[in-house]
């Protein structure tokens, strides 16, 4: 049995790993979990064994449901986490050097922008997603326009920091070459695009990066892992399950707040 | 010019650094940025290269959040390499000093356990974790409101559960974070956790297994030097007694008040 990727294309972590293995050429099985069919949280469990196994967050205050996916199972060892599942895969794989440098001070930079970005663009990005398609779509309350008005100015805000202090006037985030960090922020960026929001419009420098590291992965690989993001207008309640929607109803209800 | 390390006490990410590099002998210069005067009293740490480098001045109240207010700390300067973000500054360290292996294992399986904590830990316990210090200390402190209690409930409740997942999803019945020795999975929890600690919000109390780990963790860096790093946290009562500067409290008041909603 060999390695295993539980992965649901909605979720941003789970475009980044579906990409990275894809263009790496990583041999792997691809775990469909459809996120808002809820058999997983049916089951009470995410896919994978435990000791160590991520438990659900249900109830937990913050309820994130992206967090059963992505996850990793290669042979009796399990990883959730997606930078996690990125590194291991590049020290395993024996991934090309750019991706996560060897050199010190570029594995820094990387190491940088993969930990800002957890709450700045990722968190910001999510939430617009939240806001603007999730929250109408499990509530079927409508979207107030001052809420949204404010979630799309936090997420500026990281934008602009991202433009002036990672990206800069390079190519890529680490330099002249695309790195783990370009691959993670492309895809949280696709998220707010699927929501309806083209922060790439009006981001010359922001859109032409975008292009770069289309190219870098392959253009078809990147579309295609964003199918289903890029639709998510498309997603009705009638497609998700009838207690995922009761149970999130109240959790992202407060989340959101 | 050595190493510098630019840090506040108060500030969590700046303890793990600062206790990482003492016990481990890692020559460094200790610049002291004090959060709530120097921000904005014009001193100027780091060579502006990129990311989040502590700049100073003025230009740091625009737009300014209350986030870019507690990450002006941790930097490292290394000759004209700079660099921000705590997981960064620790990595960059553990190998440029080439640490022991138990801190970040060269075993892949085991890194990659450092790595799922360290990733889980930014938006769950530390989260939570720093708001006690927000809600208790903070907020009263620059907007000259009472502390309000539903708010510390609910962020108490919160890191209640983050505390859940740690203990039983992380922690389990091991030593450490991923089994025997200390890591830097342990050093990053450990200090965020003594954060409410501080400011009169005791984790520790009725979590004897969590209590055990802390000990130990305390033992294996050295309980001296622990101390050490958490003597301003642990006396946060000084904070009353702290000079803010106005501008700064002017600046941030309006986004605490939002806060407090």
């Amino acid at each position: 049995m060999g390695l295993e990727l539980y992965l649901d294309l909605l979720s941003q972590p789970c475009r980044a790993l579906y990409i990275f293995a894809r263009t790496n050429n990583i041999p792997f099985e691809f775990k469909h979990v459809e996120l808002m069919k809820g058999e997983w949280w049916r089951r009470g469990e995410p896919p994978r064994n435990p000791p160590g196994a991520p438990r659900g967050v249900l109830g937990a205050g913050k309820v994130n449901m992206l967090m059963k996916v992505p996850a990793l199972k290669d042979g009796s060892f399990t990883l959730a986490e997606s930078i996690a599942i990125l590194l291991y895969l590049a020290r395993k794989f024996k991934t090309p050097d750019h991706w996560y440098p060897a050199d010190l001070q570029k594995r820094a930079k990387v190491d940088e922008y993969l930990s800002w970005q957890h709450v700045n663009i990722r968190g910001k990005g999510s939430k617009l997603f939240l806001t603007k398609v999730l929250l109408p779509l499990l509530t079927g309350q409508p979207l107030s326009p001052e809420k949204l008005e404010g979630v799309t100015e936090e997420l500026n805000v990281v934008l602009k920091q991202f433009e002036e202090k990672f990206l800069q006037d390079k190519p890529f985030i680490v330099g002249n070459e695309i790195s783990l960090a370009d691959l993670v922020a492309l895809v949280e960026l696709m998220q707010p695009v699927g929501a309806g929001y083209n922060l790439f419009e009006e981001r010359p420098k922001l859109a032409e990066w975008r292009s770069r590291v289309e190219e870098a992965v392959g253009k078809q690989l990147c579309q295609e892992a964003h199918e289903g993001i890029l639709n998510a207008k498309n997603l009705t309640a009638d497609k998700i399950a009838p207690e995922l929607l009761e149970h999130f109803k109240h959790q992202l209800l407060k989340q959101s707040s | 010019m050595g190493l510098e390390l630019y840090l506040d006490l108060l500030s969590q990410p700046c303890r793990s650094i600062y206790i990482f590099a003492r016990s481990n002998n890692i020559p460094f210069e200790f610049k002291h940025v004090e959060l709530f005067k120097d921000s904005v009293l014009g001193k100027k740490p780091a060579a502006a290269s990129s990311a989040e480098q502590p700049r100073t001045g003025p230009s740091n109240s625009e737009g300014a959040s209350k986030i870019s207010l507690l990450k002006k700390v941790p930097a490292l300067k290394d000759g004209d390499f700079t660099l921000a973000e705590c997981t960064a500054i620790l990595l960059y360290l553990s190998r440029k000093y080439n640490t022991p292996d138990h801190w970040y294992p060269s075993d892949i399986q085991k890194r990659a356990q450092v790595d799922e904590y360290l990733s889980w830990h930014h938006a769950n316990i530390r989260a939570n974790a720093p708001k006690t210090m927000w809600i208790k200390v903070l907020i009263p402190l620059f907007t000259g409101q009472p502390l309000p209690s539903e708010k510390l409930q609910e962020v108490m409740e919160g890191l209640a559960a983050s505390l859940k997942q740690f203990e039983e999803r992380f922690l389990q019945d091991k030593a450490f974070i991923i089994g025997n020795e200390i890591s830097l999975a342990d050093l990053v929890a450990i200090v965020e956790l003594m954060q409410p600690v501080g400011v009169g919000c005791d984790v520790f109390e009725d979590r004897p297994r969590l209590m055990q780990w802390r000990r130990r963790v305390e033992e294996a860096v050295g309980k001296e030097l622990f101390f050490q790093a958490h003597e301003m946290i642990l006396n946060i009562k000084e904070l009353s007694n702290i000079q803010i500067d106005p501008q700064l409290k002017e600046h941030l008041a309006p986004m605490l008040m939002k806060m407090l909603k």
